[in-house]
C-alpha cells in the first residue's frame, strides 16, 4: 500500500515538473510571427487625430472606406465646423450625415486582386501595434506584381501609397528571410533606398497621427465613455462609503 | 440581538441619505436607456434637410419632396391664386394663422417666406391623410365659393391655397408649414430655419 | 372570499391587496422575517450579485434587441449601428457584453462557496441541483449570445461548438445540419440562436432562479460553519438564536457588496470593455467569413476549463465523441455532488485535511485548466490539460472516499463569529 502510494506520488511529481516546464516553454513561445513595434494609440489627442483625419482623407480614402463613421460625427467629435468639413474632408459625398465611402469605382478588385477592406474597425480587429508596424514595413520586392511587399502582411496586395512621403526601403541584407528582430537592437530591419519628402521622424509622426485617427474611427465614443466612467467611479465610491456606513450602523444590533 | 445604544437619528439619516443617493444613481442609469430610444444618428441623417431646386417649377404647379418620411409640397402660386386667398377669408377657421402651425418667422398672411412659393406639409391636420390639390374652380361639388385649394379625400376637409382650413370640416387647424429657408433665389432648404444675421 | 381582516391586520391600500394577494406574506417570508445566519462572510455576496447581473442582462438585453437585427447580412452592421449611431448604445452594449463575463465570475465564486461550506448537503440538495441547472442554461445562453454579433469569432465559434454534435455516432452529421438549418452556420442558424437567446433561455433561467430561491427559503440558508441555526431557536419567539432578519441586515450588507462589485464592473465597462481581448475578442471586429478562419479559435474565456477537457481527450476507435462526453460529464457530475460528499460535517472548516487539500487543488486546477483551454494547441498544452482533466474528475469521483475517511473536527452548536 505504502509502496503504491509512493510510486503514485513520484509519478505525480514528475508530471508536475513536466507541466511546469511546458508552462514556461509555452509562455516563451507565445510571440511567434513577426515582432510588432509597440504603439499605444491615443484617440484623446485631438490635434493628432485631426491631422490623422486629414492624412486619411488625402491618402487612404480613395480606396478604403470607413463605412461605420459619419462625416458629421467626425466633425462633432473633432470640433471641425461643417463648412471646413465639406471643403477639406468630404470628397465622396456632400451630405454631412453620410458615412465615409470610397471614391474609387467598384472595378478596384481587378486592380489589386481584392477589394481594399473597410478600415472602420481595423485597429480593434488587428490592434494599433499591427497597423502602426504595417505602415512602416513596406519594402521593395521585385517578386511582387507591384514591386512592393510588407513584412507584417507578406504578399500584401496594397501598393505603398505613402512612398512619396517615406521614400523606398528594402530589407536589410544581413538578415535572412523569416528572421525577426524588429527594432529590438536599435537597428531597423530595413535599409533606405531613396528618400521621401518627409524625414524618417516626420514620416513616423505622420503614421502616428494616422493610427490615432483610425483608433478614433474604430470607436468614436471612446473618449466620452472614459470621461463618463470617471464620474461613475466617483459616484460609486460615494455609494460604497454610504452603504458601508449604513451597514455598520444597522449591524450594531447584531451581537 | 438587542437595540441598546441605537442612535435612531443617525440610522434614519444614513437610510435617507443612501436612499436619495441611490435613487439619484438609479435615475441616472435610467437616462441612457430612455435616451437610446431617441432617433439614432442614422435616423437623423435620413431626416437631414432636403434641398429643393424650384427654378424649373412652373407657375400654378406643385412639386413634392420627402422630408423625414413625409411629403412636403412647394406650390408656385400665380397672382390670381394669391388673390383668391382674400376671397375665402370669411369661411376660414383661422384666416390670420394665429395658431402656430407655421414657424414664427412666417408672418405673411399668405403663409410663405415668398408669397409666390407656398411650402407646406402634404398632410391633413385631421388624421394624416394627404389632401388633393384642386386648383380648378368653381367646383360646386366641393364648395359653392371654391377658389382653388386642397381637398382631403378621407373625410372631406377643405383648405385654401395657403393651407388654411375651412370652417365646418373635420380638420381643426391649418396645414403645417415646415421650417425652411432660401439658399439663393431658387433653392429651398426644407428642414432648416433661416440663418439669422 | 378572503378572510377579512387578513392575518397581518394591514389596512388601507395594503390591506386591500393583502385580502387578495399575499403581498405582506411574501415580504415577510422572504425578507423581513426570513432569518439568515448572522455569520455570513465575504463569499455570501455572490448570490445577490448574480441576481443583480441577471437583471442587468435582462434590462440591457431588452434594449439591445430593439436595435439589433438578426440575420447574416444585418447582424454585424447592426451591432456597429448600436455602438455608433444609437444614443448611449455603446454603453448599453458594453454593459451587456461585460455582464456576460461578470455573470460567470460571480457564478463561479458562488459555486465555489457552495463547495467550501457544503451548501449542497442535506437538506439543500435541490438548491444545488437547481443551481447546476442554472449554470448549464447560462452556458447555453452565453454561447447563443456569443454568436449574435456575427463577427468572425462568432461564426467559427458557432461552427466548432455545433460540430460537437457531429461526433454523435450515426445521426451526428444529420443532426448538425438540422441544428444549423443549413449546411454551415448561416442566416437560419443565427436567427434560431437569437430566438433561443432572447426568449427561450431567459424564461427558463428566470424560472430556475425563482425555484433556486424558493428552495433556499424553504430550508433556510447554510453558513460558513455549516451549523443548522434552526436547531437552536428562542423558545419564546421561535426565532433561531443565530438568525437575523434578511431585511434590513442583509439587504444593507448586500448593498455594500453591490457598490463594491459595481466599481469593478463599471471599471471594465468604461475603461477596458474589451477585457484585454477576453471579453470582446479582436477577431470578432471582423465580419463573419466562411473562408477565413481566425488564426486561433478560442471559446469565450468562461468556457476555457471545459474546452481544455474537450481538447485533452484523444479520439479513440475512430470517433472524437469521447472529448464531448468528457466535457459533458464534467458539467453533469456537478449534479451528483450532494450525494458524493459523505462527510458528517458540512463546512470545510470542520472537514479533515484531505478535503481541504482536495478543494484547494481543485480550485487551482480549475484556473489552470481555464488558462490552458484558451492557449493555442500544443503537445505541452495537451499534457497539462490531460492532467488537469484527471484532477478535475478525481476531485468528484474520490469524494465519497476522502470525505468519509478523514478525521473531522467537532462542529460547534452555535455559529462562530
Amino acid at each position: 500500500m505504502n509502496l503504491l502510494m509512493n510510486q503514485t506520488l513520484t509519478r505525480l511529481a514528475r508530471a508536475a515538473v513536466v507541466a511546469a516546464g511546458a508552462l514556461v516553454a509555452n509562455l516563451a513561445g507565445a510571440n511567434a510571427g513577426v515582432e510588432l513595434l509597440h504603439f499605444s494609440a491615443d484617440s484623446g489627442n485631438a490635434a493628432s487625430v485631426q491631422r490623422g483625419a486629414r492624412n486619411f482623407m488625402a491618402y487612404c480614402s480613395g480606396c478604403h472606406s470607413l463605412k461605420y463613421l459619419r462625416y458629421n460625427r467626425l466633425g462633432e467629435d473633432l470640433g471641425i465646423p461643417d463648412d471646413v468639413l465639406k471643403k477639406n474632408l468630404m470628397f465622396t459625398s456632400d451630405k454631412l450625415g453620410d458615412p465615409i465611402k470610397v471614391a474609387m469605382p467598384a472595378a478596384s478588385e481587378q486592380w489589386f486582386g481584392r477589394v481594399p477592406p473597410d478600415l472602420s474597425l481595423e485597429t480593434r480587429a488587428r490592434g494599433a501595434d499591427w497597423v502602426y508596424t504595417y505602415l512602416l514595413s513596406f519594402y521593395l520586392d521585385e517578386s511582387r506584381p507591384l514591386g512592393v511587399n510588407n513584412t507584417v502582411l507578406a504578399g500584401a496586395s496594397m501598393p505603398h501609397v505613402l512612398w512619396e512621403l517615406q521614400g523606398w526601403q528594402k530589407k536589410a541584407e544581413h538578415k535572412a528571410e523569416g528572421e525577426h528582430d524588429g527594432g529590438h537592437h536599435g537597428g531597423s530591419p530595413f535599409e533606405k533606398v531613396t528618400d521621401g519628402s518627409l524625414k524618417p521622424a516626420e514620416y513616423e509622426a505622420f503614421v502616428v497621427d494616422l493610427v490615432n485617427f483610425l483608433d478614433y474611427a474604430s470607436e468614436p465614443g471612446k473618449q466620452a465613455r472614459i470621461s463618463l466612467g470617471l464620474k461613475v467611479m466617483l459616484y460609486l465610491f460615494g455609494l460604497l462609503v454610504l452603504t458601508y456606513l449604513l451597514k455598520k450602523e444597522f449591524w450594531r444590533d447584531v451581537h | 440581538m438587542s437595540n441598546e445604544g441605537v442612535d435612531g437619528n443617525r440610522r434614519r439619516f444614513l437610510t435617507a441619505a443612501t436612499s436619495v443617493f441611490g435613487a439619484a444613481g438609479a435615475a441616472a442609469v435610467a437616462w441612457p436607456f430612455l435616451a437610446s430610444l431617441k432617433p439614432s444618428a442614422r435616423a437623423r441623417a435620413l431626416g437631414a434637410p432636403v434641398i429643393a431646386d424650384i427654378s424649373t417649377l412652373e407657375p400654378g404647379m406643385r412639386a413634392t419632396y420627402l422630408w423625414r418620411g413625409q411629403p412636403i409640397w412647394i406650390v408656385r402660386r400665380t397672382p390670381e391664386m394669391l388673390a383668391s386667398l382674400d376671397k375665402v377669408a370669411a369661411q376660414l377657421v383661422d384666416p390670420d394663422s394665429k395658431t402656430p402651425q407655421q414657424p414664427a418667422y412666417i408672418t405673411d398672411k399668405s403663409r410663405a417666406l415668398k408669397p409666390e412659393f407656398m411650402v407646406m406639409k402634404g398632410v391633413c391636420t385631421h388624421l394624416g391623410c394627404s389632401p388633393i390639390l384642386r386648383a380648378d374652380h368653381p367646383a360646386p361639388e366641393i364648395d359653392t365659393n371654391w377658389q382653388g385649394g386642397f381637398f382631403c379625400p378621407c373625410h372631406g376637409s377643405k383648405f385654401d391655397l395657403a393651407g388654411r382650413v375651412y370652417k365646418g370640416v373635420p380638420a381643426p387647424t391649418n396645414i403645417i408649414v415646415p421650417p425652411h429657408r432660401y439658399d439663393g433665389d431658387t433653392v429651398v432648404v426644407i428642414g432648416e430655419d433661416p440663418k439669422t444675421a | 372570499m378572503a378572510i377579512t381582516p387578513n392575518p397581518y391586520k394591514t389596512t388601507g391600500a395594503l390591506g386591500w391587496i393583502d385580502d387578495r394577494f399575499p403581498l405582506t406574506k411574501m415580504w415577510k417570508e422572504h425578507l423581513s422575517e426570513y432569518y439568515a445566519p448572522k455569520n455570513f462572510n465575504f463569499w455570501y455576496f455572490f448570490g445577490s450579485l448574480a441576481l443583480l447581473v441577471l437583471v442587468n442582462q435582462l434590462l440591457t438585453g431588452i434594449f439591445l434587441t430593439m436595435h439589433y437585427k438578426p440575420g447574416a447580412e444585418t447582424a454585424f452592421d447592426s451591432v456597429e449601428y448600436i455602438m455608433r449611431d444609437v444614443p448611449w448604445g455603446n454603453v448599453i452594449r458594453y454593459m451587456h457584453s461585460t455582464g456576460a463575463s461578470a455573470f460567470f465570475v460571480v457564478v463561479f465564486l458562488h459555486m465555489f462557496r457552495g463547495l467550501m461550506y457544503g451548501s449542497y448537503q442535506k437538506p439543500r440538495e435541490l438548491i444545488w441541483v437547481f443551481g447546476a441547472l442554472i449554470f448549464l442554461v447560462l452556458m447555453a445562453e452565453a454561447f447563443c449570445g456569443y454568436v449574435l454579433p456575427w463577427g468572425n469569432m462568432s461564426y467559427w465559434g458557432a461552427a466548432v461548438i455545433i460540430n460537437l454534435f457531429g461526433t454523435i455516432p450515426f445521426i451526428g452529421p444529420d443532426l448538425v445540419v438540422w441544428i444549423q438549418g443549413d449546411f454551415v452556420p448561416s442566416d437560419a442558424t443565427l436567427n434560431r440562436l437569437f430566438s433561443i437567446h432572447v426568449i427561450a433561455l431567459p424564461f427558463v433561467l428566470v424560472g430556475l432562479v425563482v425555484a433556486h430561491i424558493l428552495a433556499l427559503h424553504e430550508v433556510g440558508s447554510n453558513n460558513p460553519d455549516g451549523v443548522e441555526i434552526k436547531k437552536n431557536k428562542d423558545p419564546a419567539t421561535g426565532i433561531p438564536k443565530d438568525g437575523i432578519p434578511f431585511h434590513p441586515y442583509y439587504t444593507v450588507k448586500d448593498l455594500v457588496g453591490v457598490a463594491g462589485f459595481l466599481i469593478l464592473f463599471c471599471a471594465v465597462i468604461f475603461f477596458m470593455p474589451d477585457g484585454g481581448g477576453y471579453f470582446l475578442e479582436a477577431p470578432n471586429f471582423t465580419p463573419a467569413s466562411q473562408t477565413n478562419t481566425p488564426e486561433h479559435i478560442t471559446p469565450a474565456w468562461y468556457f476555457g476549463t471545459y474546452y481544455a477537457m474537450l481538447r485533452a481527450t484523444p479520439s479513440f476507435a475512430g470517433t472524437q465523441i469521447w472529448g464531448v462526453i468528457v466535457m459533458g460529464a464534467a458539467v453533469v457530475i456537478l449534479f451528483f455532488v450532494p450525494w458524493l460528499d459523505k462527510s458528517k460535517v458540512k463546512s470545510i472548516r470542520y472537514k479533515g485535511s484531505l478535503s481541504k487539500i482536495a478543494l484547494t487543488v481543485f480550485a487551482i486546477n480549475f484556473v489552470i485548466l481555464n488558462y490552458y483551454g484558451l492557449q493555442p494547441p500544443s503537445a505541452a498544452v495537451q499534457l497539462i490539460s490531460q492532467i488537469g482533466t484527471v484532477i478535475y474528475f478525481a476531485f468528484f469521483l474520490l469524494m465519497p472516499w476522502y470525505s468519509a475517511n478523514e478525521k473531522t473536527k467537532p462542529v460547534p452548536d452555535r455559529v462562530t463569529e
